[in-house]
């Protein structure tokens, strides 16, 4: 396991390999597909956005809502092919790491290797266990969009594995060719 | 004629919803245990720990075990001696999920138009209901909350009777290899043979409610089920589609009677929290 801090450096982001087993430290924000498709609207007017995304790790999620004295509710992945559309703009403009669940398209991959992004995969439907992980979480915009809204969460050792890494190497090609049996 | 007030229904209803979100079935818990004792893949028994660790975490703490606590979909069983008093069933099962998904802090995930206005209900509503008429005087509700990922990967077809069992298995194995790690494997595929166009998903989401570990009563499904996980877990898809042994759990089989013509078949995914609760009144 290695431990990895938040926001990602340029040079952790080149250096991770697809298949290392990462806890992840620091700041991350989340968005799904109706908070990306706005940010590429803004992306687009040449609007300021909500939050640096210069550098910053996007975490596609929709939480359950909080319970009393907790930061946040049940926290797993959701699927990122919804984002494919959508994840080219923000690599090129700057966004550095996304945490998802399931493969993602070729233009996503390629903008991952022209600019430097790293793909992980957190475990699809371990939404309480990430939830320990997440020590805050505070809305920084579109609260219009309830669970779909952006939040800033700061994470301690989410467990997560790089799924596609900067050169292109992708687990989700490799990993099933190399268990395939007959 | 045995009355039953819709009050005894929302609170029963309301409750299921939050076990469901909870409590991972204890058949699921220890087919997840057995694939922890035959997953090669380092990658994948670590998933695989991860997973059975979500599901004490959540039951323990009564956190959702995902945050896509789903679509609520109903199968009831009503007795034809069974006389509802007060809001209707369809009213009675809304009011229940609105109520449980309220109490429990379970993600509303229902929009209002599928189209034209993609709006939160907030209700988690309408759910969805599937309503069988039996002899007696009882009534059963059974509740399987089901999440996009494991639904959207799911898939129908109207075969060639003529392409039998292989092209049944080919189809199966090409619907779970195209859904890779979007339905959160290991999976369960629910298998709906026959029927028509809208009778094959209803079989093939309600195969996904028997137990796992029990075995078909027809023996040639039976084998045709071993037959199937096999083909399934040589994929090689493994857990959250990262590589393994482990890609699904079981694949269940409901047949039906059907036209001289057709072969209905629908896979129905679910994912490794395979939530389900009854409660019978």
């Amino acid at each position: 396991m290695k431990k990895i801090t938040l926001p990602l450096s340029d040079q952790d982001a080149r250096t991770l390999q697809a298949g290392d087993e990462v806890l992840l430290t620091g700041t991350l924000y989340t968005a799904r597909d109706a908070a990306h498709k706005r940010i590429c609207e803004l992306l687009a007017a040449g609007s300021p956005l909500p939050f640096e995304l210069e550098g910053a790790t996007l975490y596609f999620v929709g939480p359950t809502p909080a319970q009393p004295g907790r930061p946040v509710g049940s926290a797993g992945p959701t699927t990122s092919t919804r984002m494919d559309a959508f994840s080219p703009t923000l690599i090129a403009h700057g966004l550095r790491g996304m945490i998802g669940k399931g493969d993602r398209s070729p233009a996503v991959v390629e903008a991952m290797k022209a600019h430097g992004c790293v793909y992980f995969a957190a475990t699809g439907g371990a939404g309480a266990l990430i939830a320990r992980c997440i020590k805050s979480s505070e809305l920084v915009a579109w609260e219009d969009l309830g669970t779909e809204a952006i939040r800033r969460m700061e994470v301690e050792d989410l467990p997560a594995v790089v799924a596609i890494d900067c050169e292109g190497k992708n687990l989700y090609h490799t990993g099933p060719a190399a268990w395939a049996q007959g | 004629m045995r009355t039953i007030h819709s009050d005894a229904i929302v609170s029963a209803v309301a409750e299921i919803c939050q076990e469901a979100a909870f409590r991972l079935p204890a058949d699921v818990r220890r087919a997840l245990e057995e694939a922890r004792g035959t997953e090669k893949s380092p990658l994948g028994l670590s998933i695989l720990g991860q997973i059975t660790e979500n599901a004490d975490l959540a039951e323990r703490e009564r956190v959702p075990m995902c945050q896509d606590t789903g679509v609520a979909v109903y199968f009831v069983e009503l007795g034809n001696q069974v006389h509802i008093e007060g809001l209707g069933l369809a009213e009675a099962l809304a009011e229940g999920t609105l109520q449980g998904y309220t109490e429990g802090y379970l993600r509303m995930s229902i929009v209002k138009d599928p189209l034209f206005e993609r709006v939160n209900s907030k209700t988690n509503g309408p759910p969805v209901v599937h309503v069988e008429l039996v002899p007696g005087d009882r009534l059963r509700i059974t509740l399987a909350p089901k999440g996009g990922g494991s639904e959207n990967m799911s898939a129908m077809a109207m075969l060639k009777p003529l392409v039998g069992k292989e092209g049944v298995a080919d189809f199966v194995v090409e619907t779970v290899r195209r859904a890779g790690g979007n339905a959160c494997p290991p999976i369960i595929v629910g298998l709906g043979l026959g029927g028509n166009f809208e009778r094959a998903p209803y079989l093939a989401k309600k195969a996904l409610l028997r137990k796992l570990g029990s075995v078909h009563p027809d023996p040639r499904y039976a084998a045709f089920e071993r037959e199937l996980l096999e083909k399934v877990n040589a994929t090689g898809v493994g857990p959250q589609g990262l590589g393994g042994r482990t890609t699904a759990l079981a694949v269940h089989i409901e047949a039906a009677p059907c036209h001289i013509a057709s072969l209905p078949v629908a896979v129905n995914l679910n994912c490794h929290a395979a939530r389900h609760a009854s409660v019978e009144l």
